[in-house]
């Protein structure tokens, strides 16, 4: 029984008048530049020869090492070959173990999220000790293990940094599901009197699962990151391949002469995860402040 | 899916969520509680000594050559025979399972083939590097998330976007990279802490940098939301009201709430961090748990390498223990009830 | 001289072009030993006007006035320190609802003595016992353990005393209380009005801030009415509340429930229809209809937090009958809530049963109640959290709907704007989402949804609660046309004594789980049998009370 009549009221005028505020400016700097960073990437995965000219595997030793320039922008490795190329063309790659990875660790999170979320006591008791278990479980031993039962691969990369990243949404999902379960709207819908799979169907999956659109963007970054430390381990991609991790882990023996080598590849991994986490917590904060409001 | 899952939903009867969820408390409840979670602990070890032992098991190779010293050393036919019979490799893969884990309880983890030493003494020599090291990151990151909040939340507009801009920079960094490149600054270019320092306190500054400034980002993004959220709550409100400046209301009032989100994340921060340490501990040539277990999964070394994830496994399990203890301290909501 | 002296208050958000005002040049004044009260509903600039007086206007606020003085001292160009000093020492400020107005984390005895401590007040163990006397003196028992504990651990009762008790603890010249006694049980309610009093008689100056014209009657000496940021009217109590000047007064009194003869309309007609309701010549009663809802021993028990049993209802039967309203009342903890919920069959009872027109309900099973659900629906307190916040106001309508009933988009839609023509929205607001709606349409919308399935009975469980009088009134008066119109039966729940006179039929008067007396609205309101349901009454500030 509480009224809240106008406790809200100074905090509903201040919102209202920050919020008349932010709308008439400009989108903010942030998101903007996140946004146009990712449509770079996508031309790069999509036709990598628009934005450059050389080759990714193009070997040159006669410019070895060569520090960044005009006709080099990030310089070269020290076969020869071209950075940004490398760079560019590594985007595929890279990218795609960290999109695959992401949306098996959600498929894998949803299924035994909402398989907790929606069981009984004690079904639900059995998915969270699983959670358990594996949230203790180092995610790089999990890494460690999956690679060499199965072999260093692309696809076993993407495998074990999904498998690794699994538990924490899965908890995420389980936690959000039991928070729709009882909230009052659909307790409304059952005194409605509709059935358990309509309420399910209808309000519980789409309510649960809004906010992993979030929880996907920010997890993209991480699983690049991820990725590329398996790569840098030896546990990924093979070396020639222009893939940013393996183009870490080989640059790392040239740093003291050739820094490039090193801080380029990384710069982007960096700029990728930034970009996704500034964009994704854009999105939730838009979210939020719309459920937020009164 | 849906047909599935609508099979198996639970709604509970009685949607009291205002009379049920308080029902963890009393003299008995708390009791009831800490069997629980010493059950679930157990259940931990047990779970993660098992998926291990099955792992290393599915790897291709024979275990027998691999504890004869290795394809490489091509021992011997009848050597390799003796050490089948004496490991029991010819039985089936479930009484070895049950053999090992039975000795495990016991308390004896085995023998390392790869370090020809006793699993316990090779655990016990590289353990202490490793905690010494996750510890000192988990407290520089916490260190940086509560400065960074405390100084940048609800500042002037430049501060704030500033400090939150750094924050998500810090946690989108590469633990390796970044590692690479203190090393590259602070050792080969400005040669102010040697690149392997050994194990003094010198030797842990960059490795513990390297792991705490991405959790450090981390945990400050979580903290500063609470911290937000916080500085809004009436009760913030009432304390100015009192007299209160705005720097002890921050300190006083704010911040208690503010780090219980990430206070709770902190066990499986740590976890995380042991991760990290694999990788931080071959960047930086030191010795410790993560070198022991890279050399235990790629010699097929299974008796380590189980004893390693066992060892990671129950650090998880004390410091979420540790951690639920200190939430008790910071929140004495969980503790009245 | 004046605790306080304000002349043309402005306070206002934004820079520029996008400034806008939100308190337009407001003065008053307060003298020692005064209580002034500064009435109004949500978003008329009455918390922000107490706020600007210690200076916690907000962020991003401008505040301008010609004159703003407490205790004779100009605090126009006063800056974050010399606030500091005031606050708590010659102002205290006591925020609305407690529970989230002292800090969740620290026991109250704690809070208290922070408000000695920042002014350099005594040593640590003089302020111990200073609080204990701060607590002793707003009337908490028990002080040396109420210090110790959390405000989660209080009663709503002890932890509004306790916030009290921390605004007073430098006995400040002016005490400012924000709706001290809103969400509160109208026993609890007489004891903190009695705390505030006893600090006016003391010859502090105190500054109430309300929405609650019957409290506001009881402790005030002079009343500001407040609206949009203008102060429409500002006189002796008296004045303001019998002889009225200004038109926005006299719908804010004519609002109040409790003021008038019941079931008179509430608000001015211009809800939905010119209709002048009356009073049924022959009220339906129990004999001479079969009731709807049949309630029989009704017993429900909960496994309390201690692992004992806690019995929430005992032992309570009652009828509905067709076309009638039951009013449901009772303060917190009484198990009022629990009796709809096993009503609505969303809990089951452990003893007894409910009956629906004569046939078995609460032992069904849910597949077996299902199909009949459609015969009770139900108003929630927080109509907003019981939509699903994906929808617009004609997705939740639509779904509402009986799956049978309208056959084709076509029929559906024609119904779903017949249901918002019958609580006064219209076609406009089909696509809109509820959270863009305001209080009482969203209220409109959850009667709608309720009206959908064409149900026998609407269990109303504190619908009007959150909502301003005004606002309430024609919610009130809504629920009363429908009836007319459809005759639904209401259950209705509430802790507003007022609210259950205006609606109700019959009575039901709940403590402890328990049902300590019923009858008709005439019978409990005029000449109470149970001494429980007269001291009820008894404390229940009324508007004419305040003539004497």
């Amino acid at each position: 029984m509480t009224a809240i009549n106008s406790r809200s009221s100074v905090a509903a005028v201040a919102r209202a008048a920050t919020f008349r505020g932010t709308s008439l400016r400009l989108p903010r700097p942030g998101p903007l530049l996140a946004v146009l960073f990712l449509l770079f990437l996508v031309v790069a995965v999509v036709d990598p020869s628009l934005l450059t000219r050389y080759q990714p595997l193009a070997i040159n030793p006669a410019h070895s090492l060569e520090p960044p320039s005009f006709t080099h922008w990030f310089g070269t490795d020290p076969s020869g070959r071209d950075i940004f190329a490398r760079v560019v063309y590594g985007a595929a790659p890279s990218l795609s173990i960290g999109v695959a990875a992401t949306a098996l660790a959600l498929v894998l999170a949803i299924t035994l999220g909402l398989i907790g979320g929606l069981g009984g006591r004690f079904v639900d008791g059995v998915v969270s000790r699983v959670l358990e278990v594996l949230f203790a479980f180092p995610a790089l031993l999990l890494a460690l293990l999956f690679v060499t039962i199965f072999g260093a691969s692309v696809t076993s990369l993407i495998v074990s940094v999904g498998l690794g990243s699994a538990p924490g949404y899965a908890r995420m999902v389980r936690g959000q599901v039991i928070a729709v379960k009882s909230a009052p709207y659909i307790k409304a819908s059952r005194v409605l009197g509709h059935s358990r799979a309509r309420i399910l169907r209808q309000s519980i999956l789409p309510n649960a699962m809004r906010p992993l659109l979030v929880l996907g963007t920010l997890g993209i970054g991480q699983s690049i990151v991820w990725a590329s430390s398996l790569s840098f381990l030896g546990l990924g991609a093979a070396p020639p391949a222009p893939e940013w991790g393996a183009m870490l882990a080989a640059g790392r023996d040239f740093i003291s002469s050739a820094w490039w080598a090193e801080l380029f590849p990384g710069a982007v991994i960096v700029l990728v995860t930034l970009a996704t986490t500034s964009l994704g917590r854009y999105v939730q904060r838009r979210l939020e402040g719309r459920d937020a409001g009164t | 899916m849906t047909a599935l899952a609508t099979a198996a939903v639970g709604f509970e009867d009685d949607l009291d969520s205002e009379f049920t969820a308080r029902a963890d408390s009393g003299p008995r409840a708390r009791w009831r509680r800490i069997g629980r979670d010493l059950g679930n602990g157990i259940l931990v070890l047990w779970g993660a000594a098992t998926l291990t032992f099955f792992a290393v098991n599915a790897m291709p190779g024979n275990p027998a050559v691999a504890m004869a010293g290795g394809a490489g050393s091509h021992p011997s036919k009848a050597l390799i025979a003796a050490v089948t019979r004496e490991y029991g490799f010819d039985k089936p893969l479930i009484v070895q399972y049950f053999t090992y884990l039975s000795q495990v309880v016991q308390g004896h983890l085995g023998f390392s083939a790869s370090q020809k030493e006793q699993v316990t003494t090779v655990i016990s020599q590289s353990i202490w590097p490793t905690i010494t090291l996750t510890l000192t990151a988990l407290a520089l990151a916490w260190l940086i998330a509560i400065a960074s909040c405390l100084i940048t939340v609800r500042r002037r507009r430049v501060v704030s976007s500033l400090g939150s801009g750094l924050e998500v920079f810090a946690a989108s960094l590469p633990q390796y990279w970044l590692g690479i490149v203190l090393l590259e600054v602070f050792a080969f270019t400005l040669g102010w802490i040697p690149a392997t320092g050994g194990t003094g306190i010198i030797g842990l500054i960059l490795p513990a940098l390297t792991l705490a400034i991405p959790l450090g980002g981390f945990l400050s993004q979580v903290t500063r939301d609470e911290f937000e959220a916080a500085l809004e709550q009436p009760f913030v409100v009432s304390a100015r009201a009192r007299g209160m400046s705005d720097r002890a209301v921050r300190l006083r009032h704010a911040l208690r709430h503010a780090i219980l989100p990430g206070l709770s994340l902190s066990g499986w921060a740590l976890g995380a961090l042991i991760s990290g340490a694999v990788i931080v501990e071959t960047l930086f040539s030191r010795n410790g748990l993560g070198g022991i277990l890279l050399v235990g999964v790629s010699q097929q070394d299974m008796p380590l390498t189980v004893g390693v994830t066992l060892i990671v496994a129950l650090t998880y399990v004390i410091a979420g223990l540790v951690v639920d203890a200190l939430y008790l301290l910071v929140d004495p909501r969980l503790r009245a009830r | 001289m004046s605790a306080v002296d304000v002349r043309d208050l402005r306070i206002g958000f934004g820079r520029g072009a996008e400034h806008r005002e939100v308190v337009k040049g407001i003065s008053i004044s307060i003298e020692p030993g005064e209580c002034l009260a500064l009435v109004g509903e949500s978003g008329s600039g009455k918390s922000l006007t107490a706020r600007s007086l210690v200076g916690l206007a907000g962020a991003g606020s401008t505040v301008t006035a010609s004159a703003l003085e407490l205790h004779g001292r100009d605090l126009r160009a006063a800056r974050d320190r010399d606030w500091r000093t005031i606050r708590g020492r010659d102002v205290g400020f006591v925020l609305q609802d407690a529970l989230v107005s002292l800090d969740p984390l620290r026991p109250v005895g704690k809070e208290i003595a922070e408000a000695l401590k920042l002014h350099g007040w005594g040593t640590a163990r003089s302020r111990h016992a200073r609080v204990l006397e701060l607590l002793e003196r707003a009337g908490v028992p028990e002080p040396q353990l109420r210090a110790r504990q959390l405000p989660g651990e209080l009663s709503g009762g002890l932890r509004q005393r306790a916030l009290i008790a921390s605004a007073i603890a430098l006995d400040p010249g002016l005490l400012i209380a924000d709706e001290p006694t809103t969400a509160l049980d109208v026993t609890v309610q007489a004891q903190i009005l009695d705390l505030l009093e006893e600090t006016k008689a003391r010859g502090r100056a105190l500054l109430v801030i309300s929405h609650d014209l019957a409290v506001v009657s009881r402790i005030a000496d002079r009343v500001a009415v407040m609206k949009s940021g203008v102060i429409v009217e500002q006189g002796p109590t008296a004045e303001v509340l019998f002889e009225p000047r200004d038109p926005y007064t006299r719908k804010l009194l004519d609002a109040v429930p409790n003021g008038h003869d019941r079931r008179t309309r509430l608000s001015p007609s211009s809800s939905i229809r010119v209709r002048e309701r009356t009073i049924p010549s022959n009220p339906p009663s129990a004999e001479s209809t079969a009731p709807i809802i049949r309630a029989e021993n009704l017993t429900k028990t909960y496994k309390g937090p201690d692992g004992v049993a806690r019995t929430v209802v005992s032992d309570v039967s009652f009828e509905l009958a067709a076309g009638e309203t039951l009013g449901v009342v009772g303060e917190s903890g009484s198990g009022k809530t629990t009796v709809a919920r096993l009503v609505l069959a969303v809990t089951r009872p452990d003893r007894g049963r409910v009956l629906v027109s004569g046939e078995e309900w609460s032992s069904l099973s849910e597949t077996q109640r299902r199909p009949r659900r459609r015969l009770i629906t139900s108003v929630y307190q927080d109509p907003l959290s019981s939509f699903d916040p994906r929808w617009s106001v004609g997705r939740i309508l639509t779904d509402a709907l009986p799956d049978d009933g309208y056959p084709g988009t076509a029929a559906r839609g024609a119904r779903v704007l017949e249901l918002l023509e019958l609580v006064g929205l219209g076609a406009e607001h089909l696509t809109r989402r509820p959270l863009l709606l305001s209080g009482g349409e969203r209220q409109r919308v959850a009667i709608a949804r309720a009206l959908a399935p064409e149900p026998a009975v609407i269990v109303c469980d504190e619908s009007v609660s959150a909502l301003d009088v005004s606002i309430q009134a024609q919610v009130l008066d809504l629920l009363a046309d429908l009836q007319d119109q459809l005759g639904v039966s209401y259950l209705f729940i509430s802790h507003d004594l007022g609210v259950i006179h205006h609606v109700s039929d019959r009575v039901l008067v709940m403590r402890g789980g328990r049902l300590v007396e019923q009858g008709t609205s005439d019978q409990i309101f005029d000449s109470p049998q149970n001494p429980y349901t007269q001291r009820l009454l008894g404390s229940l500030p009324t508007i004419e009370s305040a003539r004497t």
